[in-house]
């Protein structure tokens, strides 16, 4: 049994990226053992978890519920991407680091993700507001709480720019 | 960046962003699914569907034919090449292997696995074998599993018991008899766990060339290289663990040593590179990660005033299919029994037995918090038996400030505390007589609302001696904990660790300890992970102990290296180390700075100058602190008193809930936590860890149970079933920081690695109850489902 392979090409992280993948492979399989992106993380593989959270032309989806295939034609951002461009951690990711919005560091890609998509669309989020942008993204360290003060802290270094 | 504001200390105590935290922001962790090794084979497992049967033939003819696959295992194959995984009491008969052997005791336990080039083909292989089974009699109720002809888990053992025995300690029935008032309750603890968002995984490769099985797994448990080692029948010096795989959380559970060992052999059987990584519903089901599974009948006398007289406990735990360490999360609460009152006599009666469930594995607090749980309810029931004010009955009832160091009934003395002083803090932070008041506005309005309060110990300072406590063949009495610290030609500071990390921030805590010690910006400081064949002894992270244990032992070794430079600095200004002080790395002679030789000079004397290093120093500059627990190392007396652990945290947590009395659907409308851990050497982080703990103990307390159908079918093994609360269910938390240093340690520090979730089930659980109080409803078993409150506060309503 050989599967077929089918054609995608993807821009990831603002880079072109083209392959032949088999139509059963997970998008986050993709990014993470044929890309090399493992930044990206497995949780549930049942679109609970949010860990694998990726954006999709700038929305944020679960890569294990999307197959590669589905995201031809398409721009993909990971954890990976967010830097800014000279390497050097993002205003969201600072605050991630100032505030100690992350403990053990799986589910943080994700978080970073569902909290970079809200800051984009909303730069002067409520706490209500960034509860809800990472209610479907699951933390067992944290509880939380630094991490809603790490977008609130992004929101407002972002605003006194 | 440094300012000193932290009384004695420059850089312990002030904020301090964490080593960690830039590798995992920008996707740079290396967690042991982003291992790939060389050759890499994949293992998917085929898992009984049945709760007990027996295993009557195996085909695994298609399997080997499909695509990919490389080796088809079976328990008759692995278990004639391994030997059992070591079971901690007296239970030889309850021997236990990865792969399943002619029976199978729980649904999810692994019969066969399948190495194939990757996990997909691995997978399409494993639903190609055939097991036929022959289903046998089972039991999942453990009060069932202790009644008389009840089917037996493991014949061979004669009994699903595998602990029970009966403490007494102090008075208990004299007190009872005199008591002016008894109560009686039975406290159910639901089965839930920790259930990290990463799950367990492991990989492995054998060396032919040197003899030595390489592996990498996503780990936090004692003894495990050496447990590993015994499993496949290698000295323990043929297998290298390797700590720097990142842990993406485990708080207890990830143990993995089945995992391991069938990795292992795989590895060193194939000549290939092997990971198993569990996928959600093998980790929920088959990954023997599941807690304490408890019920409590709870017996408490006392008088008229609220004085708390005597207290019964007996406590039984459904350890499921297999023994492993999990009995002992019944001895761990001896340390902290009586909770933070001044109880002088206690029964406890632990019993641990097995049904065909998935089997217990530790899960943060190692059972107190199951426990904490119960003394809180008995309290609140106390108190209104007593028609007394809880809070006023808590009080009457605490060891006192000037009681310490007190010794409980059960023979472990307390190091210190204010229990009264941070429940009045906590009381003032949430302001208590308007939170009183908003919870009866919630009432006028037609709401229900409850206040919760709890308060409760930490025991901390990772001890093992509840081993020697529950089976005395097995003396184990200490837990030691190490750090190397090396100074390079260079100068740089580079402190050497022997265990692995799940977001406890010990590369923080390291170099912040040894930047104290040796007056070194911690910035500069690495921190390294030695593997398991380099390494000092060490226990890995579990019981709160690293602050203690790692801490102490960094701040050992930096001594010893400022000891040397201050020796070096005498020998060559030639007078003794007195005349000498020592600041930020520069040794000078008292009264004469000018007299003085700096870091890199004393450095280089030590590595390069040989003719100017003393000659009792040995050259180059490196340090090693092995320590065992303050306090460890004793065995127990024949009553069973015993001192576990050595410092007790302490932490009181104030909630209001309020119920949606249509739907039963509780919501946290404040909550508070009153901390007292000592000296907190990074409150950044021991702020996190207890905001993660109450929100894992609001899980354990509303919403996760890993439930079973009667026919032993694990009800809950999606995040669709098996709840964990988001950041919607988790309320915004304030902790009111209070610091009551340790005596037994080296800055005052005490553990806090399992704070919050201590106290918040019980805190919740109170709430609830409270909220009920005015139906004359309660209920005492976690979760505590919307259901469950609904039916209980709307008896009229034709509840289904």
């Amino acid at each position: 049994m050989s599967e077929t392979l089918h054609a995608v090409s993807v821009e990831v992280n603002g880079k072109p990226r083209s392959a032949q993948v088999p139509a059963r492979l997970s998008l986050v399989d993709w990014l993470r053992e044929d890309l090399c992106l493992t930044g990206t993380h497995i949780g549930c593989e049942h679109g609970v978890c949010g860990a694998c959270s990726v954006m999709l032309d700038g929305e944020p989806v679960r890569a294990c519920l999307m197959y590669a295939v589905q995201a031809h034609g398409h721009s993909v951002t990971t954890v990976e991407g967010l830097a800014r461009p000279d390497g050097s951690m993002s205003v969201l990711q600072d605050s991630f680091c100032e505030t100690h919005g992350l403990q053990c560091g799986y589910c943080t890609p994700g978080m970073l993700i569902a909290s970079q998509c809200l800051l984009n669309s909303n730069p002067t989020p409520t706490e209500e507001q960034i509860r809800d942008a990472i209610g479907g993204n699951l933390c067992r360290c944290t509880g939380y709480q630094q991490i809603v003060e790490a977008v609130q802290l992004a929101a407002e270094r972002t605003r006194a720019k | 960046m440094n300012v000193p504001e932290n009384g004695p200390y420059r850089y312990i105590g002030a904020k301090r962003r964490a080593k960690e935290h830039p590798r995992f922001v920008s996707g740079r962790g290396r967690f042991v699914a982003d291992i790939a090794l060389p050759g890499m084979k994949h293992v998917a497992l085929v898992a009984s569907p049945h709760a007990a049967a027996r295993i009557v033939s195996i085909d695994i003819k298609a399997a080997l034919a499909a695509p990919g696959v490389l080796h088809v295992l079976t328990g008759e194959e692995f278990c004639a090449s391994t030997d059992s995984l070591a079971t901690g009491v007296d239970a030889p008969k309850v021997t236990r292997f990865a792969l399943a052997l002619g029976v199978v005791r729980y649904a999810g336990e692994w019969v066969a696995a399948v190495v194939a080039d990757s996990r997909a083909l691995a997978e399409d292989a494993a639903e190609r074998i055939e097991v036929e089974y022959d289903p046998l009699p089972h039991v999942i109720d453990p009060e069932k599993a202790l009644a008389p002809g009840a089917p037996l888990v493991h014949p061979a053992h004669g009994s699903n018991v595998l602990y029970r025995r009966k403490f007494v300690w102090g008075p208990v029935e004299e007190e009872f008899a005199n008591a002016e008032h008894k109560i009686a309750f039975r406290a159910v603890w639901g089965r839930s766990a920790t259930v990290p968002i990463e799950t367990f995984g492991v990989a492995a490769q054998w060396d032919a060339g040197t003899g030595i099985l390489d592996v990498w797994a996503s780990i936090q448990m004692p003894k495990f290289p050496d447990q590993t080692a015994r499993a496949l029948r290698l000295p323990g010096n043929a297998v290298r663990v390797h700590h720097d795989v990142d842990v993406g959380g485990s708080y207890g559970v990830k143990r993995g040593i089945k995992h391991t060992v069938l990795v292992g052999y795989l590895a060193k059987r194939l000549g290939v590179a092997v990971r198993l990584i569990e996928d959600r519903l093998e980790n929920l089901r088959g990954g023997d990660m599941q807690g304490p599974d408890r019920f409590f009948d709870m017996q408490l006398a006392f008088d008229g005033d609220g004085t708390i007289r005597a207290m019964k406990i007996r406590a039984v735990d459904d350890v499921g299919a297999y023994a492993g360490r999990s009995p002992f999360q019944l001895g761990k609460p001896v340390t902290a029994i009586c909770g933070p009152y001044a109880i002088g006599a206690i029964e406890y009666e632990p019993t641990s037995v097995m049904t065909n469930k998935t089997p217990q594995e530790a899960v943060r607090g190692f059972g107190q918090s199951p426990t904490n749980f119960a003394i809180e309810r008995a309290i609140d029931r106390v108190a209104r038996h007593l028609g007394m004010d809880r809070i006023e009955l808590r009080k009457r009832n605490f060891i006192r400030n000037d009681q310490f160091p007190y010794t409980i009934a059960s023979g472990s003395t307390y190091d210190s505390g204010d229990y009264h002083a941070v429940l009045d803090e906590t009381l003032a932070a949430i302001d208590y007589a308007s939170l009183v008041r908003a919870r009866d506005d919630a009432r006028s309005s037609g709401r229900l609302a409850g206040i919760g309060i709890a308060s409760c110990l930490e025991p901390s300072g990772g001890n093992s001696a509840f081993e020697v406590l529950m089976n005395p063949k097995n003396e184990n009495t200490t837990w030691m904990d190490s750090c190397l610290v090396r100074v390079d030609l260079s100068g740089a500071i580079t402190g050497v660790i022997s265990n692995s990390s799940a977001g406890q921030g010990h590369e923080s805590l390291v170099s912040t300890v040894l930047g104290e010690i040796l007056e070194r910006d911690p910035e500069t400081i690495r921190v390294v992970r030695a593997d398991s064949l380099t390494a000092l002894p060490s226990n890995s992270p579990v019981g709160s102990r690293m602050a203690i244990m790692l801490g102490g032992a960094a701040a050992g070794a930096a001594k010893t290296i400022k000891e040397t430079l201050v020796a070096i600095a005498a020998h060559n200004f030639e007078c003794s180390p007195g005349d000498l002080e020592y600041r930020d790395g520069s040794v000078s002679l008292k009264g004469a700075p000018e007299k003085r030789l700096d870091w890199d000079q004393l450095v280089e004397i030590a590595h390069r100058k040989f003719h100017k290093l003393p000659a009792a120093l040995e050259p180059g500059l490196q340090a090693k602190f092995v320590w065992g627990v303050p306090t460890g190392g004793a065995l127990p007396t024949p009553e069973g008193r015993i001192q576990i652990y050595p410092c007790y945290a302490f932490e009181a947590h104030i909630v209001l809930v309020e119920i949606d009395p249509d739907t039963g659907k509780p919501a946290i409308r404040k909550y508070v936590c009153g901390h007292d851990c000592g000296v907190m050497i990074n409150p950044d982080i021991v702020h996190g860890m207890t905001y993660g703990g109450i929100a894992h103990g609001i899980g354990a307390a509303l919403y996760e149970k890993f439930s079973y159908t009667e026919d032993g079918q694990l009800a809950s093994g999606t995040f669709m079933d098996y709840l964990i609360p988001s950041a919607m269910e988790v309320p915004a938390m304030a902790i009111v920081d209070h610091c009551t240093p340790s005596p037994l340690t080296t800055f005052g520090q005490k553990g806090s690695g399992e704070a919050g979730y201590l106290g918040a089930p019980a805190a919740i659980a109170n709430a609830i109850n409270d909220a009920l109080d005015p139906l004359g409803a309660s209920i005492d078993t976690l979760p505590i489902s919307h259901l469950a409150i609904w039916k209980a506060s709307a008896p009229r309503k034709g509840a289904p």
